[in-house]
């Protein structure tokens, strides 16, 4: 008995849709109140999305259902092929090849620098302590802090401190990096070393979504910019045309505020 | 005029009024009243016959002191540390559950509490034992064990302890609960997104940071369950309480007897908050 994929109502066995990150129909309400409201979207595998548009405008929360630290109220979300649902086990197992960086750093102070690369390791990919250890300084060298292994993170710089959670997130060799406004909590002179090493990882064919107000590092790392505006996609564009020639109003308004 | 001004103005000149006095007003006098006094009942207790004899009758209680203190706290810490988690539970049915446990226990007296645990609900779990092992069966080894169980088995030393422990989870709970709720929820969302459980990321990150918090909190409950374990007293329990109680009343020493156990219980809270703080100190040395 043969079944024929019906691409409007795909059943459980249909291929998954091809794509880093899938996001179909995306809507996240907050007590009712839409935050999402039906985005859709494809990351492909080594892709650079940043996403920019005003606060409030639902960039966070995208970033944020796709490894479900918030739950999406409707529409389907893919990360390497394997279909978000709401089994706890299945979140685990994608959360652990999605890689999340926020705004506050979010680093565990009660541990140092490689404390902090190494618990995930331990008890989430089952490494040992030796392994742990080992994968946590080469991260740290990837980062550019070998010399603060030991360091708490406390007694870090801002910038420092996010690249010691670029490496813990690197450390669990994740297929996608999700960034949440990794610099915008930075002073201005430390936003740069952070920057380059998302620069660095992009370079080398990392997937990641990015949500960030740098139009620099948008002009230069991404292959494609998503402007939202009140909970949905305004535009989609290559950088060169984003910048250039933008297609909507709104998109060109955002931009004569952004850039003097 | 103006050389009087200044010389009121300057603090150091104030102080050479009387030097020597105005650097004793800030010294702890009641520390030295303390240490005194102290010191006159170690002089006493060492050099007077007497008082040796009441000191000895009494010491003999602080093996059950001691033992019905660490006993309660150790199992007032786990219960508040589960009700504590259950407490921030997203389960309404568990949350329910240790929210009533929390307010009911709180809202009742401990010594209440101590007595309807060793005179109600100890003998109605033994009468539940008893009809759990008739419901087995007495040829059945486990059977024939529970239906022998008799609230007489059940020393007074092991209810008071279970009763100070369920008085004191209840507050050992709500510490935990604030501990918990005080840690950045970027915490829980950082382990998460690493791919932890939610027991896990309690357990390695939000626990360890939460404990560490809360523990003056718990340590100056641990002095408080050392100071109520003197209620055990009312139940018979023959701790320093208890013995000073019979004592003075034999032999109308109460002056010698109270102070004595009044002594006795300072010298234990003074011990043991210095040996709290120094815990606390060692363990917050990553917060430079």
């Amino acid at each position: 008995m043969t079944m024929q994929p019906d691409s409007s109502s795909p059943s459980p066995e249909a291929a998954p849709p091809v794509g880093m990150i899938v996001i179909r129909d995306l809507v996240k309400k907050f007590h009712g109140i839409p935050a999402v409201a039906g985005v859709s979207f494809t990351v492909g595998a080594g892709k650079v999305v940043v996403i920019i548009g005003p606060s409030g405008s639902g960039k966070s929360t995208v970033l944020r259902c796709i490894n479900h630290l918030e739950t999406p109220t409707s529409g389907e979300i893919w990360v390497d092929g394997i279909k978000l649902t709401h089994n706890n086990k299945d979140i685990n197992a994608v959360r652990a090849e999605v890689g999340m960086v926020f705004q506050q750093f979010n680093l565990f102070p009660h541990l140092t620098a490689i404390g902090n690369i190494t618990l995930a390791q331990k008890i989430v990919r089952k490494r040992g302590e030796q392994e742990a250890r080992r994968v946590a300084h080469e991260q740290l060298e990837r980062v550019g802090i070998p010399e603060k292994a030991d360091a708490y993170p406390g007694q870090l710089s801002g910038g420092q401190q996010q690249r010691v959670a670029i490496a813990r997130a690197l450390a669990m060799n994740p297929k996608i990096m999700l960034f949440d406004e990794p610099t915008s909590a930075l002073d201005p002179e430390m936003i740069k070393e952070v920057l380059d090493v998302m620069l660095k990882l992009a370079k080398e064919g990392m997937t990641m979504a990015v949500v960030s107000h740098e139009m620099g590092f948008a002009r230069n790392a991404a292959d494609e910019i998503i402007f939202m505006d009140r909970g949905a996609i305004v535009e989609r564009e290559s950088p060169a045309n984003f910048f250039q020639n933008p297609h909507e109003e709104r998109t060109r308004q955002f931009l004569s505020q952004i850039l003097h | 005029m103006a050389e009087e001004r200044r010389l009121s103005l300057d603090p150091s000149r104030q102080s050479r009024i009387a030097p020597g006095l105005e650097r004793m007003a800030d010294w702890p006098w009641w520390l030295i009243v303390a240490i005194l006094i102290g010191l006159v009942v170690v002089f006493q207790v060492v050099t007077n016959q007497r008082m040796s004899v009441i000191f000895g009758a009494i010491a003999a209680g602080i093996g059950v002191t001691i033992r019905v203190t660490l006993s309660a706290y150790f199992l007032a810490v786990i219960i508040g540390l589960f009700v504590g988690l259950a407490r921030v539970s997203s389960n309404r049915v568990i949350l329910n559950i240790a929210s009533f446990y929390v307010e009911v226990v709180r809202g009742v007296p401990i010594l209440v509490l101590l007595m309807y645990i060793a005179f109600v609900a100890v003998p109605l779990l033994v009468t539940g034992i008893n009809g759990l092992g008739g419901r087995l069966g007495i040829e059945t080894a486990l059977g024939a064990a529970l239906a022998k169980v008799s609230t007489r088995n059940i020393s007074n030393e092991l209810r008071v302890i279970i009763g100070l422990a369920v008085a004191y989870g209840a507050f050992e709970s709500e510490i935990f609960r604030a501990g918990i709720q005080s840690i950045e929820r970027g915490q829980m969302e950082a382990a998460r997104a690493l791919g932890m459980s939610y027991v896990q990321a309690m357990r390695y990150v939000i626990l360890p940071q939460a404990v560490r918090r809360v523990l003056p909190a718990l340590g100056n409950d641990f002095v408080a369950m050392l100071k109520d374990s003197s209620l055990v007293s009312v139940l018979g329990v023959e701790d320093i309480t208890q013995l000073t109680k019979l004592y003075a009343a034999s032999t109308f020493l109460f002056f010698q007897s109270y102070s004595i156990l009044a002594f006795i219980y300072l010298t234990m809270t003074v011990l043991l908050s210095r040996g709290v703080r120094t815990l606390e100190t060692r363990l917050s040395a990553h917060r430079r």
